[in-house]
């Protein structure tokens, strides 16, 4: 038996070094995106490294109304064994463009949010009747708490935690473990251009800890682990301080 | 979909971040700004580059000197575009993105009988990287350089557009790219031809050498190995001037237990004092009584022949702050063994603490225009950049000209305009192609600059 991911956003670094993880495992790949060129690289690439199938597939966030279809697809492609999802799109402009321009603040908060539900919703039932299967999600530390710089993304975060926490109870039953990862910055080009991150992860060691957290149980993590006690003081900053802090 | 978001997720994964980039010898400091694409899209978005700066294309950071740097220009960090496109286990044809290292292939490949048919002294130079600078290994001799075994190459040209360059149907540019240290173009893919092996294993010897005349005589004898290189203590002078040790190497038919190395990394950023002549002779001492007196034979990985540095990532931090500069030379046989004397002889005499030179027999004259690769004796040593560093490289320049010999690009930083149009001969072809094909010059180097180019 031969198990499956569906990497959902499957051209970003870190979805990347996870499906290279999954596939050093074993496991057989179904690579969802938009960027159909780069992903049958990305299959061509995993096939021959790890000797397993891996199968580009046009996936597209905010189009609703395909998901249905295209989980019907995902059936169909999987290998037999379980199915396994790791969603990882999600975009992140600046928060003064998306100031600035509501489409784009539109655009993110489908994205991130109503298209991550919306796919994970048409799953569901998939998971929950082959009884087992893991979901990982990328969350963000950024959701923990809306910061100046960066509060819209924030939000799309910790929404998608909040709908993560429900659909890991409901699956629960069904044996299906639910991953939320509070992701701190990773070396990646959604943070290459910006200023200096702290505690910045390579997209590999990123992969491999989340791969490794996605054998225990349901809930959250934060990777890198640092980030749990970096967050832990954020979160109890009183407001008044941590209003003029510039971050 | 409305293109926002497309257009959105460009801006942010083509962006341009101001960084400073080294060397491998760490001795030059470059600031520019550089991209780093994900994917092929990315890497036609680099080629706008912010105020029309010219770009050069950077891979692992393994070039010494200056060849993948760019001052005040911006360079394109091709790493991450590091996917194997396709293998065919019949031809050992191998597609590649040009960030794939040959570490990546080892690693894939080795278990299945296959490594790539040269490799250079580190498995962590990228395909992009070995092909821009035709790079060569220790089995020269035999096989040549990595150009000799490359089918085709993808390359994206200043104009944008992007051309399957072959021996056959492009001659020119194909020349003019291999080893044209990134001049043309950046190269987007490369179809290499894998070479079978029987295990992951070589019966290594090892013998000692007295000294010069006999390290010749030894490389002559083994003309036949399939690899060879030999380790020369370059502070050793008078009589034993030239003393070192001889390797040599032979695939073995049974393959054997690789356990799992995990890389030591070089601690810290040595005090600059800590290389000085007397603890780099006790080393090389060391060095050179390990193998005992009759010689030595062992069955090891091919990964710990081929690259021994590799075991201690960071390894060039060990000079220091300032950092070092290598030196490396081809000299034709015949008046290149005097030459040969005359530089270790002006190493030695320099008292410059120099670790273990590098000494290798090469076969063949390499394709590119500006290919290293020449039938002669190579010599390779690092000297640390200190007060008479460039006035010692001035001087072995000179020596290896003179014998009508030639530097080594890829390591090199410190060579003269006027000693690399001398040594190498296809220069003015070399550069009237590039002002045919990039007039511009978008695509520049500091080492394109420094050599006139």
């Amino acid at each position: 038996m031969t198990d499956t991911w569906l990497i959902l956003g499957a051209s970003s670094a870190v979805a990347r070094a996870f499906a290279r993880e999954a596939a050093s495992h074993g496991a057989a790949l179904l690579l969802a995106g938009r960027d159909m060129e780069d992903l049958e690289r990305q299959a061509a690439d995993l096939s021959i490294r790890y000797e397993v199938p891996a199968v580009p597939m046009r996936f597209e966030a905010r189009d609703l109304a395909s998901h249905a279809g295209f989980v019907a697809e995902c059936r169909s492609r999987a290998a037999d064994g379980l199915l396994n999802v790791f969603l990882a799109f999600g975009i992140m402009p600046e928060q003064t463009e998306a100031d600035a321009d509501p489409q784009i603040a539109a655009a993110m908060v489908e994205a991130n949010f109503t298209g991550a539900a919306s796919i994970l919703g048409a799953l569901g039932p998939v998971l929950e009747a082959q009884r087992g299967g893991s979901v990982v999600a990328l969350g963000s530390v950024a959701g923990d708490r809306g910061r100046k710089r960066n509060f819209l993304y924030g939000a799309t975060k910790a929404a998608l935690l909040t709908y993560l926490q429900g659909y890991a109870a409901r699956l629960s039953g069904a044996g299906v473990r639910v991953l939320c990862i509070k992701a701190g910055p990773v070396d990646t080009a959604m943070t290459w251009a910006l200023p200096k991150l702290p505690f910045m992860a390579t997209p590999r060691a990123f992969a491999a800890a989340a791969w490794a957290r996605t054998r225990s149980g349901s809930g959250s993590a934060y990777l890198p682990r640092i980030w749990w006690p970096v967050m832990s003081i954020i979160r109890l900053l009183p407001t008044p301080i941590f209003n003029r802090l510039d971050i | 979909m409305p293109d926002t978001l497309a257009g959105q997720a460009a801006t942010r994964s083509t962006g341009w971040k101001a960084t400073n980039l080294q060397g491998w010898g760490r001795s030059s400091t470059s600031p520019c700004l550089a991209a780093r694409p994900e994917r092929l899209r990315e890497l036609h978005a680099a080629l706008r580059t912010p105020d029309g700066r010219s770009l050069i294309a950077h891979g692992a950071g393994r070039s010494y000197g200056d060849a993948a740097l760019n001052s005040g220009g911006a360079a394109v960090l091709t790493g991450r575009l590091d996917r194997i496109l396709s293998f065919d286990p019949a031809t050992g044809e191998l597609v590649a993105e040009p960030g794939v290292t040959f570490a990546d292939l080892l690693e894939v490949f080795l278990p299945r009988g296959f490594v790539p048919p040269v490799s250079p002294g580190t498995a962590f130079v990228t395909l992009g990287g070995a092909a821009a600078n035709d790079v060569h290994g220790k089995n020269h001799h035999i096989a040549g350089s990595i150009g000799d075994h490359i089918a085709w190459f993808d390359l994206l040209l200043a104009d944008g557009r992007t051309r399957r360059v072959t021996p056959e149907g492009e001659p020119e540019l194909f020349r003019a790219t291999l080893g044209g240290i990134g001049l043309t173009g950046i190269i987007a893919a490369v179809c290499l031809r894998m070479a079978p092996v029987p295990s992951n294993a070589l019966r290594v010897r090892r013998r000692r050498v007295a000294d010069l005349g006999e390290f010749l005589a030894g490389f002559e004898a083994a003309s036949g190995a399939t690899w060879s290189v030999g380790w020369i203590d370059a502070l050793a002078a008078g009589r034993s001037l030239g003393r070192g040790i001889l390797e040599t190497a032979e695939p073995n038919p049974e393959g054997i237990r690789e356990s799992a190395v995990k890389s030591k990394r070089f601690p810290i950023e040595a005090p600059g004092w800590l290389l000085n002549s007397l603890s780099v002779r006790a080393f090389n001492e060391m060095y050179w009584r390990r193998v005992p007196a009759g010689g030595q034979e062992a069955v090891v990985p091919y990964r710990q022949f081929l690259y021994p540095l590799d075991a201690i990532e960071g390894w060039n931090r060990m000079y220091g702050r300032q950092g070092f500069r290598q030196f490396q030379c081809v000299l034709p046989f015949g008046p290149g063994e005097a030459a040969l004397r005359r530089l270790l002889e002006t190493v030695a005499a320099g008292g410059v603490a120099s670790f273990l030179a590098v000494l290798k027999v090469m076969g063949r004259q390499g394709r590119g225009m500006l290919s290293f690769g020449m039938p002669g004796y190579s010599l390779a040593l690092d000297i640390p950049a200190r007060s008479g560093a460039e006035a010692l490289f001035a001087r072995l320049e000179g020596i290896t000209r003179d014998a009508g010999g030639r530097i080594y690009l890829a390591k090199d930083s410190l060579l003269s305009a006027e000693g690399f149009a001398a040594m190498y001969p296809e220069s003015a072809a070399f550069r009237a192609l590039r002002s045919r094909l990039d007039p511009q010059r978008r695509f520049d180097s500091d080492m394109a600059r420094r050599l006139g180019l």
